[in-house]
């Protein structure tokens, strides 16, 4: 369970620091009602939205770090044998790259006011994420080809198990996508248009860093670098 | 994130008006319906509807612990099927969805003076989707085989084996199908929750302001965000197991003979994503109750919260411990000593912050001008309750007592009074305390002081002799104790009393429920402010609110929710919204 400790961790220090902000040593039953008084804002100057995606992140975060925890503690017994990645899955990374840096164009351009960039970043966007889809579908076709079905060993099970639950996310955020690109074409106002292309980046980048720690965990490069923090601790 | 601006600056501009969905049809103002009120009493019908399902399952198994031998119908798979349900339905399907969905919605924007959720469509979704859940989770009972007697904690192997109840047929499927639906829904709601006690607060409501029933949600919800994803994990990881055959949690198992095609898994692997999720759902279910009964005791004691600050910090801080604890419901699992000494201690430390609560609600009460109304009566009952059950939790939580423990009655008196009975307690107060806020009129005050000595009394004349009966050794669990050592006469007859008064007090809520409805046509008119309580909901110009709660302009704040006997003040409460400063003699505390 120490994945999950280790990000709980980082949630803790990242709401201490933000209750530390929030005057938490005042004592309201000193402060006498005048105008004076009122202290604001009340809420951050971020967009509730924003806001909003930033703690759903923080659960799909905590999910995908329990994962890691069940992996690394089921690869611990001795019926473990890892399978070989296939070779795709580089591709497939190198995709979803792309769509991220696709999403970061379309959310600087949409700064700017250039929605013909908008319209590009938020169509490369959604056309390699589905790409990146199509290629994780592919890579599970080579292994049950090969004959490492989700059954025969629960390393197989895990790398579909953990693929499948980060393809739906990708497939939920490409809903949002469609339909912010369905607004980029239909004029919606530029302000809400420029906030959903942020939020859309921001889920991107996300789920991104969540490919790339799962590739290197189904890789196997984290178990040894866990193994090495652990040597260093003990 | 958030700048923090002095005290002195120049107030910033109106915090923006959030747009309100206006809703055009009986259908979208009622039923599918955007406001938070709406949504809330929605939750908390349905979350009332099947509690009453799972107190029908309590009184089956009293029957049978209490007469067995009697009840043909009652076989050993059928009392299974109770246990189980009753267990999961009353601490997700009721508490967690009464506390956070119900008064949750109701209260939070209310109480911070906002005119809705941030994300009112989202938290719609969030409601139907839980509706959902509780119906795939009543749909097994009709099922063939019935639901799933695996015990609440569906600990595999043996939850999805033939021997149990609903292992190979459709009970397990149903149930985690249904915890699934339950956590994604949740979710959405909880995002709201947080981010509207983030984003929505009106002027001067700082988060320092904030009544503390709202602090006790909000971090509840934070801790709920952030631990329903292990029962998530573990919930898809079984289906697997059950469905696709996979091995996450299955060892090799030979069943009647035959070689199941698992193989390797750890069962143990279940049993930390599942406490990983459970221990703090105990808070997550106290620390709401916690908050109300904070307010509940300051209005109805007219004076102002003892130690607010170390309330909020305590509340904070249990939020965080309650993380580390949960290997304690595993002690019996064996694991390395080293490992239960470090939880037994992490254990024993939330006792701190828990008793500091404990003696400020005291304190609180200390020369206070205590009026026993019916929701004081049920506040004082909780921490009673709580101290009761929490002492109990003392001998628990310690590895060596909790041993020879663990498999007793004596665990099953320890968590119902401390995560059935107290909160609960809180949730009958709070209805008494808010339902003239919701409806306009107050429930019938004899109704409900029979209600609560009726069920206060009834729970102790439950849940004590379930205690002893624990420590003569009677073990849970299981279906029928015949001709047995720790079985004396004795055990026997406490069984039976136990059995008759949890019939009663079953009984007395329907008393309850029929004061719920009675009073809505025939109950005294409340007025606006019943209570002459300080926070916001009840200074709203319309009772019951309006959409929109607060009619054209939001309320702004100056003073924190407990202003109660001010000295020099005209009134002996002063309303949160109200300006104005009042020479006081308060010393700093």
């Amino acid at each position: 369970m120490s994945v999950i400790l280790v990000f709980l961790l980082v949630i803790v220090g990242f709401a201490g620091w933000w209750l530390s902000h929030q005057r938490l040593m005042a004592k309201p039953w000193l402060e006498q009602g005048v105008i004076g008084d009122i202290i604001g804002p009340e809420g951050s100057t971020l967009p509730t939205a924003k806001i909003g995606l930033g703690v759903f992140l923080a659960v799909v975060g905590c999910l995908f770090a329990l994962f890691t925890s069940a992996y690394l503690m089921r690869m611990a017994l001795s019926d473990w044998q890892a399978l070989p990645l296939p070779r795709v899955l580089w591709f497939n990374t190198g995709v979803l790259v792309l769509s991220s840096i696709a999403l970061q164009c379309a959310s600087v351009a949409a700064r700017r006011g250039q929605i013909d960039t908008v319209r590009l970043g938020l169509v490369t966007a959604g056309l390699t994420a589905l790409a990146f889809l199509v290629g994780q579908l592919v890579a599970w076709r080579e292994l049950t080809a090969d004959g490492y079905l989700l059954t025969a060993n629960p390393a197989n099970s895990f790398f579909y198990l953990i693929t499948g639950m980060h393809g739906l996310h990708i497939l939920g955020g490409l809903v949002a996508l469609s339909r912010t690109t369905a607004g980029a074409w239909n004029g919606a106002p530029p302000e809400r248009l420029r906030l959903s292309v942020e939020l859309c980046a921001m889920y991107w980048h996300f789920l991104l860093f969540v490919w790339l720690a799962i590739f290197a965990l189904l890789a196997g490069w984290a178990a040894t670098f866990i193994e090495i923090c652990r040597q260093l601790l003990t | 994130m958030v700048d923090i601006t002095p005290a002195d600056a120049v107030p910033p501009a109106e915090v923006a008006e959030m747009e309100l969905y206006h809703p055009h049809s009986w259908w979208t103002k009622y039923v599918f319906s955007q406001d938070a009120k709406v949504i809330a009493i929605q939750y908390s019908a349905t979350a009332t509807a099947i509690g009453l399902v799972a107190l029908v399952l309590s009184w089956l198994m009293r029957l049978q612990l209490g007469f067995p031998g009697t009840f043909d119908f009652i076989s050993p798979e059928a009392y299974y099927q109770f246990i189980t349900m009753h267990g999961m339905i009353m601490v997700i399907y009721l508490l967690t969805a009464l506390f956070l969905g119900g008064f949750g919605n109701y209260l939070i924007p209310l109480m911070v003076g906002a005119r809705d959720m941030v994300f009112p469509y989202v938290n719609m979704l969030s409601y139907w989707i839980y509706l959902l859940a509780v119906l795939v989770l009543a749909s097994s009972f009709f099922a063939p085989g019935g639901p799933t007697g695996a015990g609440w904690t569906l600990y595999p192997p043996q939850a999805i084996m033939t021997g149990t109840p609903g292992g190979q047929d459709w009970g397990i499927i149903l149930m985690l199908v249904s915890l699934i639906l339950f956590i994604i829904g949740f979710t959405m709601g909880g995002l709201n929750y947080v981010v509207t006690v983030l984003q929505a607060r009106t002027r001067g409501m700082t988060l320092m302001r904030l009544p503390l029933t709202v602090w006790g949600i909000f971090t509840a919800t934070v801790m709920a965000l952030l631990a329903f994803p292990a029962l998530f994990v573990a919930c898809v990881m079984m289906l697997f197991d059950r469905a696709l055959g996979t091995s996450f949690f299955m060892p090799a198992i030979v069943e009647m003979g035959e070689q199941l095609q698992h193989g390797g898994g750890s069962p143990i692997l279940f049993q930390h994503l599942f406490w990983f999720f459970g221990h703090p759902e105990v808070y997550i279910v106290a620390l709401p109750a916690f908050g109300i009964v904070s307010d509940l005791i300051s209005t109805h004691a007219r004076k102002n919260i003892f130690g607010y600050r170390m309330m909020v910090w305590a509340i904070v801080g249990i939020g965080a411990l309650s993380f580390v604890v949960w290997a304690h419901h595993m002690y019996v699992s064996g694991m390395h000593p080293y490992f239960g000494f470090f939880f037994a201690t992490t254990t024993l430390i939330i006792a701190v912050p828990t008793a500091i609560k404990v003696y400020n609600w005291v304190l609180t009460l200390w020369r206070g001008d205590i009026h026993l109304t019916v929701p004081m009566l049920f506040a004082l009952a909780f921490i009673v309750t709580f101290v009761n059950g929490g002492l109990t939790g003392l001998f628990l939580g310690n590895v060596v007592v909790d041993v020879p423990l663990s498999d007793t009655m004596f665990v099953v008196a320890h968590f119902h009074m401390v995560m059935g009975v107290a909160p609960i307690l809180v949730i009958f107060g709070a209805i008494y305390h808010w339902y003239p806020k919701v409806t306009g009129r107050m429930l019938n005050e004899a109704m409900g002081q029979f209600h609560f000595w009726v069920t206060f009394l009834g729970a102790y004349l439950i849940f004590f002799p379930m205690h002893y009966i624990g420590l003569m050794g009677v073990p849970r669990r299981y279906h029928e104790l015949t001709a047995t050592t720790v079985m004396t006469e004795s055990a026997h007859d406490l069984n039976a009393f136990i059995s008759i008064m949890a019939f009663i007090v079953g009984f007395a809520q329907i008393v309850f429920l029929f004061n719920l409805i009675w009073s809505i046509r025939h109950g005294r008119e409340a007025g606006g402010n019943p209570w002459r309580a300080t926070t916001l909901e009840w200074q709203t110009p319309e009772t019951p609110p309006a959409h929109g709660n607060f009619g054209k302009e939001l309320p702004i704040v100056y003073r924190w929710a407990y202003d109660y006997s001010v000295p020099g003040a005209k009134e002996d409460f002063i309303p949160q919204n109200m300006p104005g400063s009042f020479e006081s003699s308060r010393e700093p505390a």
